[in-house]
């Protein structure tokens, strides 16, 4: 009798091992990861039906670099009102939906924080010479620093505290390093111009916050000539992209903006790819724009399923900081800890990256960082300088707006990076400090924060009680660039982690299946049934087999 | 005990009966995985599994209904209380006694009337739950192109799909067991295996 049963229940299993056996051979071979054969890239050429080389407005000896700029201007003549025109120039941003103004003219960051009484070291990234102050002409068009973006023999260098100039003269920079930058020879640079390079874009966005690779996490040098590994487009073997490419510029107008970002390029219609040149207004520096919104195949069609809430770069930027480290938090207010003799000191970790800096406080930095994940529907407010603060609070410089439940948020990765940062503690707002200058004032040559924060204040015309103390706050950076090789993409199992909760473990207000979403009490109350049916089956066949043995 | 045989279950039917049974065993396997309660075969493999399973046993009912109802045989499940309290009564009490089993199986009437209730809800209730809530689930990314996204949340959609998952496991429990409760422990087994009960 035992063993019949027994038989039945082979029998059973059996089957449903055939059937698991039919099934798994029967399905879609998971999708293959080989890359496309890249195409040997053709030795970078310039296209153009120009050499500047040959120009004899070029061909001449230029003693400063506005000199240069008159020479372009000989026959790119709106090139210089057309720059005037944006960020790059004013350094200011309105943005259209909050209507604040932004823009490093007016923000305050946790990095340096802000650019006001400090613009002499700040305009080595301004597009332009010569702003060290309020008197700064914006109009002036021989002011605009046309060669920082177009040349290409690699020797010009904005230096800091030149207000945006390059040296003219063969010169030591950082101060007391013992390193020499040279004097850029402006009429070679000036005969070299053309398309902008990685390197162009590179020269201040590789380099914002005060050094390589410190501010976005996801653009740093390393993106000069990348491999395929840290960015597919990029690929200097491969499909060599410029920046360029996708921040598609017309008129010197650079799409994308992470002051208003574009989050939802397309995701709730069935949009066809941002076409080159129609003025639609779309932003071409999306994924969508080449990829569309269904951009897997068919064979991974779930995968499809899933741009409606995830960014593609929640899956394409499975780590961003991959080419080196970046930094991920800054305290000010460990700086200004000096020598017995009164020297600033500098103290760097186990990686060989600066830990501190006297006149900037505490860093922390990491590579190959896994990402924050949020919901973000391209909204974006600040705390400006005269926003009011809850120092009890861990103050957001930048608050990005977004819900599982609006319609228009997306499931975005972010670089958020920490720091504590001056602010008064009497109006509870945060301080502009004046930081660079050989003066009296400033906090990189005298560390007297009371000094330092009445000057920033002044220079920015607000009020200061005198009082200040430091404030825990924090910025978030949507992760865009530094798109990885398909194959390194996130993989299912990554979210969809029941033991862990996934990456996604903090993304609120959706249920992903996997994840340890599920409903506990149907899960107690399903398996007892289970079980007790078990539990029954048994003892009723264990009561059978025991009656019929004793019958 | 009688040796007396009929033919009760056509090569259709068996071959159905086989066939659903491993791909409701391997959908459960796979669909717990899904679910979260345990790794097997890994997420991604897991769903694309469960999913091939599904549309394979969507197939297989198409021409299941067909049979049944070209065949006329969908009225053997026709629920009937003719008999069930005697069926209890066997199951319950009889069955230890080796009292003679209370229904004996015809051409016409296969199933005894417990059988035919618990099919019935099968076929009525715990099925169309599934499909309901698998296909929504299947095609939850074009709810929104169906306007139907203001009245699903996912995680309902889930919760109906599991509870039909747990019913489905119970039945499956209690209908492997009752197969050893016909007029022999094998007499059942024996005959969705070749079609011949001993009634």
């Amino acid at each position: 009798m035992f063993s019949k049963l027994k038989i039945t229940l082979y029998t059973l299993v059996a089957g449903a091992t055939m059937a698991a056996l039919t099934a798994y051979a029967a399905q879609v071979s998971a999708p293959a990861q080989t890359a496309a054969p890249a195409t040997a890239p053709a030795a970078v050429k310039s296209t153009s039906t120009a050499d500047h080389s040959k120009f004899k407005e070029l061909q001449k000896t230029f003693n400063s670099a506005p000199e240069v700029t008159k020479a372009c201007l000989i026959c790119h003549t709106e090139a210089a009102k057309q720059v005037q025109k944006t960020k790059h120039w004013t350094w200011e941003f309105t943005n259209p939906d909050t209507q604040q103004k932004l823009g490093k003219k007016h923000i305050i960051n946790n990095f340096c924080t802000a650019t006001k009484s400090n613009e002499k070291f700040c305009s080595a990234c301004h597009v332009g010479y010569g702003w060290e102050n309020d008197k700064f002409d914006f109009k002036a068009e021989q002011n605009v620093d046309c060669v920082v973006c177009h040349e290409s023999t690699g020797t010009y260098r904005k230096i800091p505290g030149l207000s945006g100039h390059p040296t003219y003269k063969d010169m030591e920079f950082p101060a007391h390093s013992g390193k020499i930058v040279k004097a850029p020879n402006l009429s070679k640079v000036a005969q070299s111009v053309g398309k902008t390079s990685r390197a162009n874009c590179g020269a201040c966005h590789f380099y914002g916050g005060g050094g390589d690779a410190v501010k976005h996490g996801d653009l740093d040098s390393t993106l000069k000539d990348p491999l395929k590994y840290l960015d597919v487009h990029m690929d200097k073997k491969g499909l060599n992209f410029s920046c360029g490419t996708c921040h598609m510029t017309t008129g010197h107008e650079v799409p994308g903006s992470r002051y208003a970002p574009t989050v939802t390029p397309g995701s709730q219609e069935l949009v066809a790819p941002h076409m080159r040149g129609k003025v639609d207004n779309s932003n071409p520096a999306s994924c969508q724009s080449c990829h569309g919104n269904k951009p897997h195949p068919a064979t991974m069609a779930k995968l499809n399923e899933h741009t409606d809430k995830i960014a593609c770069q929640t899956c394409h930027i499975p780590e961003f900081a991959r080419g080196q480290a970046t930094k991920m938090s800054w305290d000010w207010s460990t700086a200004g800890q000096l020598t017995p003799e009164g020297k600033p000191i500098t103290k760097k970790d186990s990686g060989g990256h600066n830990s501190y800096d006297s006149k900037k406080g505490d860093f922390t930095w990491e590579d190959h960082v896994i990402p924050e994940y949020i919901w973000f529907n391209g909204k974006v407010n600040y705390t400006l300088r005269e926003t009011k603060l809850d120092p009890s609070q861990v103050i957001k410089i930048n608050s990005f707006e977004g819900s599982p439940t609006d319609g228009k948020s997306m499931i975005w990765p972010v670089k958020v990076f920490r720091g504590k940062q001056p602010f008064d503690t009497v109006s509870n707002t945060l301080l502009v400090p004046h930081t660079f200058g050989k003066d009296d004032s400033a906090y990189w040559s005298n560390f007297d924060w009371e000094k330092s924060l009445a000057a920033g204040m002044k220079a920015a015309n607000a009020p200061y009680s005198g009082k200040h103390g430091f404030v825990e706050t924090e910025m978030s950076w949507p992760i865009t660039h530094m798109v990885a090789p398909k194959g390194d993409a996130l993989t299912c199992a990554q979210c969809h982690d029941a033991n862990t909760g996934g990456r996604l473990k903090n993304v609120k207000g959706i249920y992903m299946p996997g994840r340890g979403d599920n409903n506990k009490w149907l899960d107690m109350i399903g398996w007892s049934v289970a079980l007790l049916t078990l539990i029954g089956v048994l003892i009723h066949g264990a009561g059978r087999i025991y009656t019929h043995r004793k019958g | 005990m009688s040796s007396e045989k009929i033919y009760v279950f056509k090569i259709f039917e068996r071959i159905w009966h086989w066939s659903q049974a491993s791909l409701i065993i391997f959908m459960l396997i796979t669909g717990f995985e899904v679910h979260g309660s345990y790794t097997l075969f890994g997420f991604a493999k897991a769903v694309s599994l469960h999913t091939i399973a599904a549309w394979t046993l969507i197939g297989l009912w198409v021409f299941a209904i067909f049979w049944h109802i070209t065949t006329g045989e969908w009225k053997q499940y026709i629920p009937t209380m003719d008999k069930v309290v005697a069926m209890i009564k066997f199951y319950s009490v009889g069955i230890f006694n080796d009292a003679p089993h209370p229904f004996k199986a015809t051409q016409l009437k296969k199933h005894n009337p417990l059988q035919r209730l618990a099919y019935i809800g099968v076929l009525l209730f715990i099925g169309p739950l599934l499909w309901l809530t698998g296909w929504f689930y299947l095609f939850y990314g074009v709810w929104q192109a169906w306007g139907i996204d203001k009245f699903l949340s996912l995680e309902w959609v889930a919760f109906f799909h599991t509870a039909g998952a747990f019913m489905m496991l119970a039945f499956l429990i209690a209908h492997v067991y009752l197969t050893t409760a016909g007029h022999t422990p094998t007499s059942h087994i024996k005959a969705m295996i070749t079609g011949w009960e001993e009634v």
